[in-house]
C-alpha cells in the first residue's frame, strides 16, 4: 500500500525549473505522495521504513523484517563470493542468475518450435493452418495437400526469417555486452582482475573507475570520494544526464581509509527479491557483530548507469543479469493499432461474410444439382445425400476461395509500413544538421494515422521554442539593464550554431561510444529496417553529447554584458571609480550578491572539456588587493580572508585525486582561516557537521598548513585596467580552458553563463563547497551549507551558504515571481531602507510585467542574511526534519519555508526562450490543413499568450477569451456565457473559411481547466473549445495535459496528436493517438514514450502534410487494391462453380492458383503502397488544405470499399464470361478454358494498378513487367516440364499450345479491355469534373520538375541561414513580418 | 531531369562534421530514390488524355470484330442430335435399353441432309450435353503416372482412382472414373450417292489428339507387346474390351489410343464436344463432303438418359480461330463501338468541364 515513497527525494535530484510543473515526474510523484499521505492518515500504524542515515540499527532491523513488500515476502541473501563463508555462499547463491544476459528469444535448437509456436498466435496463420488441415479431410479436399500448405509455409518462412535476423542481431548485441570487461575481485589471486561482464556473479566485488559502466546492480561499499559519495549518470536508463548521488552503505566495519578487503568481508546482505522498481531498494546488511544496517535505494548502483566524477568505487553485486532492475525494466516496442487497420478489420469481416455467402451458395447449389441427378456416370459417390454433399462442398469451397480473405494483406501491410518508415526515416527534410539526428520512428504501424490528424496538442517550452534558455536582460536594485547588445546578438544566431555544435561534438566524442543502452535489447517484431535499432542506440549515446553542447551552446554562453552594469561592477574591482559616479554601496552589494546568487544558487555541475566532470582547472590567482572591497562590505561584518592563491601548482597537479582533495583543502583552509578571528558561531556550525571535517581532514591537513603560511597577494594593477578597458567576459574565455556547465535545466545554465559573462563564474563544485570566481577577487571558496532543492509546490530553490566575504550565513533564493514577491520583506530598519525596498519592489514588479509581456521567462533573485542564532535554530529543526521518519516531506517543506521568508529582493532576470525556426509557418500550415492546434503549457498566461502571438497561433484580430475563474461555479457560469456568445460550431466553420475573419481563441488557466475537466463541465468545455479556433491551456499540469488529450480524443472521437519534449509531456504523448517527441534539451523521456521523435517542431509540417498524407493515401489505396484483387480473382473461381455443378472444381492448375496471389501479383501492390505519390510533396506543403481533403476519410473509404468490390465483381464477370462465351460449345478442355482467363485476370489486375496508381517510376514498370513475365514464364515452363506432376490438373502442353494460337490473344485483349473500360472511363470523367488542385500541380510537376529541383536546392540552402527574431518585441500584435 | 545528377554537397553546401575516429553523419543520402523524387510518369486520367485511347481501341476492335465475324460465318457446321429422346427418333429404342455392357450392340441410323458442300477438311465431333466432366471428384479420378506408362502405377493405381482403381483384386488400367466412363459409341458416316448407293466416308482416327498428349503425356507401359504389358491388369468396369484392344494399329492402341486421349482431356463445361474423326480432303476438285443426303450409323452404347444428357454428332470445318463462334466477332464489334461511343462522350465532357476547369480557380 505504501512503499518506497521517501526514496524519491534521494534518488532524484529534482531539477530546478521556473515553470511550475515542468518536472513531470516529480509532479506525478508528488501526487502519489499526496495520495499515500491520505492513506496514511487512515492507517497511521503502518510501519515506515526509515532512511538509513537516520535509522538506528536495531530499529531498522526490526523494520526490515516487516518490510511492506509489494510482491512475495521472499528475500534474497547475498554473501561475498570470496568471503569467509564459502559454504553458505554456495548454498544461497545457487538460484541467482549470473550476469550474462540473453535477450534473444530463441536458441539454435529452439528456434523452429518456438518460432512456430509464436507465429501460430496470429489469427492469420491459424486461418491458414485451418485451411491446410481442412484440406486433409478427404471428403472436402480441394487441392493436393502440399499445395494448400504453400501459403502457410511462405508466410511462416518469411516471418521466421525476419525473426531469426532480429534475433541474431540481439544475440550479437548481447554478446558484445557480455564480453565487456570489468575489474572483479578474484578469490585466488586476492586481487581485482579483468573479467567479462557475463562472469560476474552475485556476491562478487566489482571495482569501477570513472566513466565505466556498471555491469550489475550492486551495493556501494567503497568510494574514493572522501564523503562516501559516488555520482552516477542514468542516461542509459532514463535518458537523464544529470548526475545522481549514491551513498556508501553506512557503518561499514572497515570503511575508513583504505579500500575494503573483499576476502574478509563477512557481512550478510539481505534484500528484497529482484523487481523492476528503479526507485526502490530495500534490505539490510548484517555485520558479524549482529548489527544490522538498513540498505536503501541510494546505496544501489544500477546496471548500465555510468560512474561519474568518482575515481574508484567498489561494490558487491546483489542482482545480476536479468535480475537487475535495468533489465527488468525492459519493455517491448510500442504497439498501436492504426485507425485504418481497425477499419480494415471491418472490411475483412465483410470479406468473410462474402466468403460465407459464396460458399453457402455453392453448397445449396450443389445440393440442388445433385437432387436432380440420378446416378450419372460422372457422379462418383452416389450414396451421399445431397444435403451432406452440399455440406462437404461448403468446406471445399472455403479452401478453394480462401484467398478472398486478404490474410496476406496483413503481412503486406506490415511490409509496406516498413517501406514507408524507411522513406520517412530517410527524408532529408526531417534531418537536423545541428544535432545530426534524423527522425526516429518508434512505432512502426501507425504511419497512416499521421495522415488524418485532427487535433494537435503541443507543449510550448522546447517544442515550439528552442528551450535554449538565453539570458536576455535583468533588473537589479530596481534598475533595468536592457542589454541591448545582447538582444541584437540574439537576433542573428543560426549561422554559428552549427559550427559550435560541430565543435562540441568533436570535443565530446571521446566519451560518445561508451554508452550502452539496455533498453534496446527488446527488439521490435517489425524491425526489419536494419539501422533503426542501432540508430536509436546511437541516438542515446549521442544524446548526452549533444545535450551538453546544447546547454553550452555559443548562444547561451556568450552573453554580452550591459555596459552600464559592467561599469558599475567595475567599481567593485577598480579603486578609482573613474569617470562615472560610483554607485552607492548598497546597490553594489546588491549587484554582487545578485551575480553570486546566479552563480551558486543552482545544481550545476562543472567540468572542463579536457577531462569531463572530473577535474577542475586551476584557480586563477587573484591579482587585486581586497582593501577596497573590504570597504564596500563595511556594513556587513567582514572577516579577513585569505585567497587561496598560493596553493602550490605542483601539489595541485600531483595526485590523481587532485581536484577533490584540493577543493577540500581549500574548504578546510577557509574554515580555519575564518576560525582564527574567533567567531564562535562559526565553530559551532562546523561542529554541527562533523562529516565535513572528517572527510576533509585526510587531505586537508597538509594543504591547510601551506595555506596558513601564505601571504596575501599583491594587488595587480595591470589587470584592473585591462578589464576596465576591454570589458569583462571575452578575454577570459579565450585565455583559459572553457568550463562546461551541465545543468538539469537550461535555465540554470543560462543564468550561470550570464553570471560568468560578468566574471562571476562558478568554477567548481563539491558537496560542501563551491569554488566561485568573483570579479576582482579571484577564486573564492563558498562554503555550501544546504541546498533546498526546487519543488513545484514552493516554486523556488535556495542555497544556504556562508558568504565568502562577510562570513555570514546567507540564503540565496531564486524562484517564480509569483511566490517570491510575497516572501520579500517590505523593509525593516530605517525609514530610508524601507523606502528603498518598496521602491525596488515596485520597479522590479514593473520590469517583471514587461518581461512577461515580451515572452521572457522571469525569475526573482533574493537573498537573506541569517544570523548565526537563527541559523543554528533552523538547522536543528531542519536536521530533525531530515531525519524524521514520518511526514518527512512535509517537515522538509515547512523547514524550507521557514527559512525562505523575509527575503531581500535583489533583482530579476529575463530569460529568452526563442521560438524554433519556422514554427509560425508550421502552425499556420497545420491550421490550414484543418488541424486544430492547442497549446498546453505550464507557463504563465502572459508568456503563453505572447508565444502564441509570436507563433501565429493567435492573430492580431482574434478574440481572446480568457478563462481564469476563482471557483467552479463561476467557471461553469463563465463557460456557459462564452458558449452562448460564440457562434456554434457549424457557423464557425463557415466563418473560419473566410480568411482573415476574427475568430476566438480560448485561454484557460490551470485551476479553471481542472474544473472544466470535471465530469459535469466537460461537455460544456468541449463545446466551447470546438467553437474556438485554438485553445491555450496555461499553468497546466502533466496530468491535466493528458486529461485534455484524452477528453478530446474520446469525446470527439477525433484523431489526436501530441507533441512535447519533456518528461512533463510524457503522459500527454502517451494519451494521444500519435505521440511525437521532440528530442530536445530535456532528456529522452518524451522521445522514449513517443511514436515518432523529431528534433524540430517544423518537421511536423512535412511529417504530417506530406508523409502523413502519402502514407495514408498509399495504404488506403493499397488496401482497396488488395481487396479488389482478391475479390476479382476469387470470383472467377466462383463463377465457374455454376458450370461444374458447384462441385468445387477449378479450371486452373492448382499451382498457378496458389501462386497467383503469392507470387505473380504480390509485389506490385507493395510497390504501390510504398512508392505511390498522389500529390507531389511541394504541392502538399504549399496547399495544406489538401490534407484536410483527404482526411475526411470515413465516408471515402467505406463507400470506396463497396465501389471497389462492385468493380471487382464486374471485372470478374467480364473476365470469366468473355472467355466462356468465346469458348462455350467448343471442345475446350478444363485447363484450356482456364488459361486465357488466368492470363487476362493477370493483365487486368496489373493494368488496374496502372490506372489506379498516381505515379509510375521505372521501379513500378519493372515490377509490373516482372510480375507479368513471371506468370507467363512459370506457366510456359510448367506446361513444358510438368509431365505427370500436379495430378488432377496436369498442365502439360496446355499453355504452350494455347499461347501459340491467336484466339488466346484475341480473348485476352477483349477481356482486358472490356474489364477495364468502365474504371478507366469513370476515372477520366471523375478527374475531369472534379479536377483537384493536386492534379493540376501534377502537371506542373511534370513540366517543371527541373525548376522544382532548383527550388528545393535553394530552399535547402536558405534553410540553414534563415535568421529570424521569433520572439516578439514590444508589440506582439505587429509581428506578421516574421513570415 | 534525372534527379540523381545532383548530390548532397552542392545542394546545401554543407560540410559533414567528422570528429576523430569514424563519426558518420546521420544525414540521409540525398538520392532521388530515398527522397522519393524518382522521375515518374504520372498518368493523369482526364477526359482529354484518355480520349485517344478510346478512339484507338474502337478503331482497332471494330475491324477485328468484323474480321472475326466474317471468319466465323464462313465456317460451316452441321449438328445431328442422335440421343433418341423422342419416340420418333431412330435411336429411341437403343436409348431405352440402357446397359453399359450389353452384349448385343444396338445400332441405329440417322439420315440427314447437308445443304452446302464442305470444301476443306471436315472435323467430326461427338457432343455431349449436361455431362459434367468438370466435376471435382470426376476430374481427379485418374492417374497420370499410370497413363504415362509408369509400371508401378500400372499395378498400383493412385488412390484418386477409387472406386475405379481395382476390380476383382486386379488393378484397373486405365483406372479412374474418367476412363471408366469413356465415350463408346461408334459413329460412321455414309454418303447417299444421288444414285442411291451408300458410300462410306473414310474417317481418319489419328491426328485428333494433341501432339503433346500423344507423345509426351500418354505412354504405353514398356513391353514388347501391349497384351503382355497390360498383363495383370483388368479393364475398366464399363469397358467391353481391354485397353490394349482399342485399335488394331499398335501406334493407336493402349494408352495412346487417340479416342482415349481425347476423352481423357476433360471438358471445361457441361456441354462440350470432342473431336471424333477427321475427314481429310483428298482432292481439290471434289468437296470433302458434297451437298446431299447422308446417313449416320450409330452403334449406340453410351447411356446419357440418367443425367438427361444429349448426344450429338457435329460436322464442322475450322478456321484459324477454331470452330464456328460468332460471339467473339460480335463482342469485338460491340466493345469497339462502345469505346467509340465513350470516346465521344469524353469529348463532350472535355469540352463541357475540362475547359471551364482550366480557367477556374480551385477553392477546394
Amino acid at each position: 500500500m505504501c512503499f518506497a515513497l521517501q526514496d524519491v527525494d534521494i534518488v532524484k535530484v529534482p531539477g530546478w525549473r521556473p515553470e511550475v510543473c515542468c518536472v513531470g515526474e516529480m509532479e506525478r510523484l508528488h501526487w502519489v505522495q499526496h495520495r499515500v499521505r491520505q492513506l496514511l492518515v487512515v492507517d497511521p500504524g503502518q510501519g515506515w521504513y526509515a532512511s538509513p542515515a537516520a535509522a538506528l540499527p536495531n530499529k531498522s532491523s526490526t523494520e526490515a523484517h516487516s518490510l511492506p513488500h509489494r510482491g512475495s515476502g521472499k528475500r534474497r541473501k547475498v554473501l561475498a563470493r570470496h568471503g569467509p563463508h564459502q559454504q553458505d555462499y554456495k548454498a544461497t547463491s545457487k538460484s541467482f542468475k549470473s550476469n550474462a544476459i540473453r535477450t534473444t528469444k530463441y536458441s539454435l535448437l529452439t528456434f523452429i518450435p518456438m518460432n512456430l509456436f509464436q507465429q501460430f498466435h496470429r489469427i492469420a496463420n491459424l486461418y491458414f493452418l485451418f485451411l491446410v488441415l481442412l484440406n486433409w479431410v478427404p471428403v472436402v479436399e480441394a487441392f493436393q495437400k502440399e499445395i494448400t500448405m504453400i501459403p502457410l509455409l511462405v508466410v511462416l518462412t518469411v516471418i521466421a526469417f525476419k525473426d531469426a535476423l532480429e534475433d541474431y542481431r540481439r544475440y550479437r548485441f548481447d554478446k558484445k555486452i557480455n564480453k565487456n570487461v570489468v575489474q572483479v575481485f578474484c578469490g585466488k589471486q586476492k586481487a581485482y582482475i579483468q573479467q567479462c561482464w557475463q562472469d560476474v556473479h552475485v556476491g562478487d566485488f566489482v571495482r569501477l573507475s570513472c566513466n565505466e559502466i556498471i555491469p550489475a546492480d550492486m551495493l556501494l561499499l567503497y568510494s574514493s570520494d572522501p564523503r562516501g559519495l559516488c555520482y552516477i549518470e542514468t542516461a542509459n536508463l532514463d535518458g537523464e544526464t544529470n548526475l545522481k548521488q549514491r551513498q556508501l552503505v553506512t557503518d561499514l566495519p572497515a570503511q575508513q581509509g583504505s579500500e575494503l578487503t573483499p576476502e574478509s568481508f563477512d557481512c550478510r546482505i539481505e534484500c528484497e527479491n529482484p523487481n523492476d522498481d528503479l526507485s526502490r531498494f530495500r534490505g539490510y546488511m548484517e555485520h558479524p557483530s549482529g548489527v544490522r544496517v538498513g540498505l536503501h535505494n541510494s546505496n544501489l548502483l544500477l546496471r548500465s548507469c555510468t560512474i561519474r566524477n568518482t575515481e574508484t568505487v567498489v561494490g558487491i553485486v546483489v542482482y545480476a543479469g536479468h535480475e537487475t532492475k535495468a533489465m527488468m525494466n525492459n519493455s517491448g516496442p510500442r504497439y498501436k493499432r492504426s485507425r485504418l487497420e481497425k477499419r480494415l478489420n471491418t472490411d475483412v469481416l465483410w470479406c468473410v461474410l462474402l466468403l460465407i455467402i459464396m460458399c453457402l451458395t455453392a453448397a445449396i447449389g450443389h445440393g440442388l444439382w445433385l437432387n436432380n441427378l440420378k446416378d450419372p456416370v460422372f457422379q462418383i459417390e452416389g450414396e451421399t445425400s445431397p444435403a451432406l454433399a452440399g455440406f462437404y462442398v461448403f468446406w471445399t469451397m472455403i479452401i478453394v476461395l480462401q484467398v478472398l480473405i486478404p490474410i496476406s494483406l496483413y503481412v503486406s501491410i506490415e511490409i509496406v509500413k516498413l517501406g514507408q518508415i524507411y522513406f520517412i526515416h530517410n527524408d532529408i527534410a526531417l534531418y537536423n544538421q545541428q544535432l545530426d539526428s534524423r527522425i526516429q520512428c518508434r512505432a512502426l504501424n501507425i504511419t497512416e494515422d499521421l495522415g488524418h490528424i485532427q487535433y494537435l496538442f503541443s507543449d510550448k517550452t522546447g517544442t515550439l521554442t528552442e528551450n535554449k534558455m538565453v539570458f536576455r536582460r535583468c533588473s537589479i536594485y530596481g534598475v533595468e539593464y536592457p542589454h541591448e547588445e545582447n538582444g541584437r546578438r540574439l537576433e542573428v544566431y543560426e549561422a554559428e550554431q552549427s559550427e559550435s555544435a560541430a565543435r562540441s561534438v568533436t570535443l565530446r566524442s571521446g566519451c560518445s561510444g561508451r554508452s550502452l543502452s539496455c533498453a534496446r535489447s527488446s527488439v521490435s517484431l517489425h524491425t526489419l529496417t536494419a539501422e533503426q535499432e542501432e540508430e536509436e542506440e546511437e541516438q542515446l549515446s549521442n544524446h548526452s553529447r549533444t545535450r551538453t553542447s546544447a546547454f553550452c551552446s555559443r548562444v547561451a554562453k556568450e552573453v554580452i554584458p550591459d555596459p552600464e552594469l559592467v561599469r558599475k561592477l567595475n567599481c567593485l574591482s577598480s579603486v578609482d571609480g573613474g569617470s562615472s559616479a560610483p554607485p552607492c554601496s548598497l546597490e553594489l552589494t546588491h549587484i554582487t550578491d545578485f551575480f553570486l546568487a546566479l552563480a551558486i544558487c543552482n545544481s550545476v555541475v562543472v567540468s572542463s572539456p579536457s577531462q569531463p566532470r572530473h577535474e577542475v582547472p586551476e584557480a586563477r590567482t587573484p591579482l587585486k588587493s581586497l582593501e577596497e572591497i573590504k570597504l564596500m562590505f563595511q556594513p556587513f561584518s567582514f572577516s579577513p580572508f585569505s585567497p587561496l592563491s598560493a596553493l602550490s601548482p605542483p601539489q595541485a597537479r600531483g595526485s590523481p585525486r587532485g581536484f577533490t582533495s584540493r577543493l577540500f583543502a581549500r574548504a578546510k583552509n577557509t574554515t580555519t582561516q575564518r576560525e582564527e578571528p574567533g567567531q564562535e558561531s562559526n565553530l559551532e556550525s562546523s561542529k554541527l557537521q562533523p562529516e565535513v571535517d572528517s572527510c576533509c581532514r585526510a587531505e586537508g591537513g597538509a594543504a591547510g598548513q601551506t595555506g596558513e603560511d601564505m601571504e596575501e597577494p599583491k594587488p595587480g594593477p595591470d589587470w584592473s585596467r585591462q578589464a576596465a578597458a576591454e570589458g569583462l567576459s571575452r578575454q577570459t574565455d579565450s585565455e583559459e580552458e572553457e568550463l562546461l556547465y551541465e545543468a538539469e535545466s537550461p535555465d540554470e545554465a543560462a543564468l550561470v553563463h550570464a553570471a560568468q559573462a560578468y566574471r562571476c563564474s562558478l568554477r567548481g563544485r563539491c558537496a560542501q563547497s563551491l569554488l566561485v570566481e568573483l570579479p576582482g577577487l579571484g577564486s573564492l571558496s563558498v562554503q555550501l551549507l544546504h541546498i533546498l532543492p526546487f519543488d513545484s509546490d514552493r516554486k523556488r530553490m535556495s542555497v544556504v551558504v556562508r558568504h565568502p566575504l562577510s562570513g555570514r550565513v546567507m540564503v540565496y533564493t531564486k524562484g517564480a515571481d509569483s511566490v517570491i514577491m510575497d516572501l520579500t520583506h517590505t523593509g525593516k530598519g530605517t525609514e530610508g531602507e524601507q523606502e528603498i525596498c518598496s521602491h525596488i519592489k515596485e520597479q522590479t514588479q514593473k520590469h517583471l510585467d514587461s518581461y512577461a509581456r515580451d515572452g521572457l521567462r522571469t525569475l526573482c533573485i533574493t537573498k537573506k542574511v541569517v544570523t548565526e542564532e537563527e541559523y543554528s535554530l533552523w538547522l536543528k529543526e531542519h536536521l530533525v526534519a531530515e531525519s524524521s521518519i514520518e511526514n518527512r516531506e512535509e517537515l522538509l517543506l515547512e523547514s524550507a519555508q521557514r527559512l525562505e521568508s523575509n527575503l531581500t529582493l535583489l533583482g530579476t532576470t529575463g530569460i529568452v526562450d526563442r521560438l524554433q525556426e519556422q514554427v509560425p509557418e508550421t502552425i499556420e500550415a497545420m491550421q490550414g490543413a484543418g488541424i486544430k492546434v492547442w497549446v498546453l503549457t505550464g507557463d504563465k498566461k502572459e508568456t503563453a499568450i505572447n508565444i502564441a502571438y509570436a507563433c501565429k497561433l493567435l492573430r492580431p484580430n482574434d478574440k481572446l477569451l480568457t478563462a481564469s475563474c476563482p471557483s467552479k461555479d463561476s467557471c461553469a457560469a463563465y463557460l456557459e456565457e462564452l458558449r452562448l456568445a460564440l457562434p456554434s460550431a457549424e457557423d464557425s466553420t463557415t466563418v473560419t473559411d473566410g480568411e482573415q475573419s476574427s475568430s476566438s481563441v480560448l485561454v484557460i488557466e490551470g485551476q479553471t481547466l481542472a474544473w472544466a475537466l470535471q465530469e459535469d463541465l466537460r461537455s460544456l468545455f468541449l463545446e466551447l473549445s470546438c467553437r474556438c479556433r485554438a485553445v491555450l491551456c496555461c499553468r497546466s499540469t502533466p496530468l491535466q495535459k493528458s486529461q485534455v488529450v484524452r477528453l478530446v480524443r474520446d469525446q470527439l472521437g477525433v484523431m489526436t496528436l501530441a507533441v512535447g519534449d519533456g518528461a512533463n509531456d510524457v503522459s500527454m504523448i502517451q494519451a494521444a493517438d500519435v505521440g511525437i517527441g521532440i528530442s530536445g534539451q530535456e532528456g529522452m523521456q518524451a522521445v522514449m514514450s513517443s511514436d515518432f521523435a523529431v528534433s524540430r517542431f517544423k518537421h511536423l509540417g512535412k511529417l504530417l502534410l506530406v508523409h502523413g498524407h502519402w502514407c495514408y493515401s498509399r495504404l488506403a489505396n493499397m488496401t482497396l487494391y488488395f481487396i479488389y484483387k482478391n475479390v476479382m480473382f476469387v470470383n472467377l473461381l466462383f463463377w465457374y462453380q455454376f458450370f461444374c455443378g458447384f462441385s468445387g472444381s477449378v479450371m486452373t492448375n492448382s499451382w498457378v492458383l496458389i501462386l497467383f496471389n503469392l507470387l505473380f501479383t504480390s509485389v506490385p501492390p507493395l510497390i504501390y503502397g510504398v512508392l505511390d505519390r498522389d500529390t507531389p510533396a511541394h504541392t502538399l506543403l504549399a496547399r495544406p488544405a489538401l490534407y484536410q481533403a483527404s482526411h475526411t476519410s470515413k465516408v471515402y473509404v467505406s463507400y470506396m470499399f463497396w465501389f471497389t468490390v462492385l468493380d471487382a465483381f464486374y471485372q470478374s464477370l467480364v473476365c470469366f464470361f468473355m472467355p466462356y462465351f468465346a469458348l462455350s460449345g467448343s471442345d475446350v478442355g478444363l485447363l484450356s478454358f482456364g488459361s486465357p482467363i488466368n492470363a487476362s485476370a493477370l493483365l487486368i489486375i496489373l493494368l488496374h494498378q496502372v490506372i489506379e496508381s498516381h505515379t509510375l517510376t521505372w521501379i513500378h514498370c519493372l515490377v509490373l513487367v516482372l510480375s507479368a513475365g513471371s506468370y507467363f514464364g512459370f506457366v510456359l515452363v510448367f506446361s513444358l516440364l510438368c509431365v505427370s506432376c500436379s495430378p488432377p490438373t496436369n498442365p502439360t502442353g496446355v499453355d504452350t499450345l494455347h499461347m501459340a494460337q491467336p484466339i488466346f490473344y484475341l480473348i485476352c485483349a477483349l477481356t482486358t479491355v472490356t474489364a477495364l473500360l468502365p474504371r478507366l472511363f469513370l476515372r477520366a470523367v471523375h478527374n475531369t469534373i472534379h479536377s483537384s488542385a493536386g492534379l493540376r500541380s501534377d502537371h506542373t510537376d511534370n513540366l517543371y520538375s527541373e525548376e522544382y529541383h532548383r527550388r528545393m536546392q535553394r530552399w535547402n540552402q536558405s534553410q540553414s541561414r534563415v535568421n529570424r527574431l521569433p520572439v516578439s518585441s514590444q508589440n506582439p500584435g505587429l509581428e506578421p513580418d516574421i513570415a | 531531369m534525372m534527379a540523381t545528377s545532383y548530390n548532397a554537397k552542392d545542394e546545401d553546401g554543407h560540410i559533414t562534421v567528422s570528429g576523430p575516429g569514424t563519426m558518420r553523419s546521420k544525414k540521409p543520402e540525398n538520392t532521388a530514390f530515398k527522397q522519393q523524387r524518382l522521375p515518374a510518369w504520372q498518368p493523369i486520367l482526364t477526359a482529354w488524355t484518355v480520349l485517344p485511347a478510346f478512339f484507338i481501341i474502337g478503331l482497332i476492335f471494330i475491324p477485328i470484330g468484323i474480321g472475326l465475324f466474317v471468319t466465323s460465318n464462313n465456317i460451316k457446321e452441321f449438328e445431328v442430335d442422335y440421343t433418341g429422346v423422342d419416340v420418333s427418333s431412330p435411336c429411341f429404342n437403343c436409348s431405352q435399353n440402357y446397359m453399359w455392357n450389353s452384349s448385343r450392340p444396338c445400332t441405329c441410323s440417322i439420315p440427314f441432309y447437308l445443304e452446302q458442300p464442305y470444301q476443306s477438311d471436315v472435323f467430326m465431333y461427338y457432343g455431349l450435353s449436361n455431362f459434367y466432366q468438370n466435376h471435382r471428384r470426376y476430374v481427379k479420378s485418374r492417374d497420370d503416372s499410370q497413363l504415362n506408362g509408369d509400371l508401378v502405377s500400372l499395378t498400383k493405381p493412385s488412390k484418386e482412382c477409387e472406386p475405379y482403381a481395382t476390380n476383382e483384386n486386379k488393378p484397373i488400367a486405365p483406372c479412374g472414373a474418367i476412363a471408366n466412363s469413356m465415350f463408346n459409341d461408334t459413329l460412321e458416316l455414309f454418303y447417299s450417292d444421288p444414285n442411291g448407293t451408300l458410300i462410306q466416308i473414310p474417317l481418319s482416327t489419328t491426328g485428333i489428339a494433341w501432339w503433346t498428349d500423344k507423345h509426351v503425356k500418354f505412354r504405353n507401359p514398356a513391353g514388347s507387346n501391349l497384351t503382355v504389358a497390360f498383363q495383370g491388369t483388368t479393364k475398366p468396369v464399363n469397358w467391353r474390351r481391354p485397353v490394349y484392344e482399342l485399335d488394331a494399329d499398335p501406334e493407336n492402341n493402349g494408352f495412346i489410343n487417340e479416342d482415349f486421349i481425347v476423352w481423357m482431356r476433360t471438358a471445361a463445361l457441361p456441354t462440350f464436344r470432342k473431336l471424333y474423326r477427321i475427314i481429310n480432303k483428298n482432292n481439290n476438285m471434289i468437296p470433302t463432303l458434297p451437298q446431299g443426303n447422308y446417313t449416320l450409323e450409330v452403334v449406340y452404347n453410351y447411356p446419357v438418359r440418367s443425367f438427361e444428357g444429349r448426344k450429338r454428332m457435329i460436322l464442322s470445318t475450322i478456321s484459324w480461330m477454331g470452330g464456328k463462334n460468332p460471339f467473339l466477332g460480335l463482342a469485338y464489334i460491340s466493345v469497339g463501338s462502345v469505346c467509340f461511343f465513350l470516346g465521344v462522350v469524353l469529348l463532350l465532357i472535355h469540352y463541357r468541364c475540362g475547359n471551364q476547369n482550366n480557367s477556374q480557380d480551385i477553392s477546394n
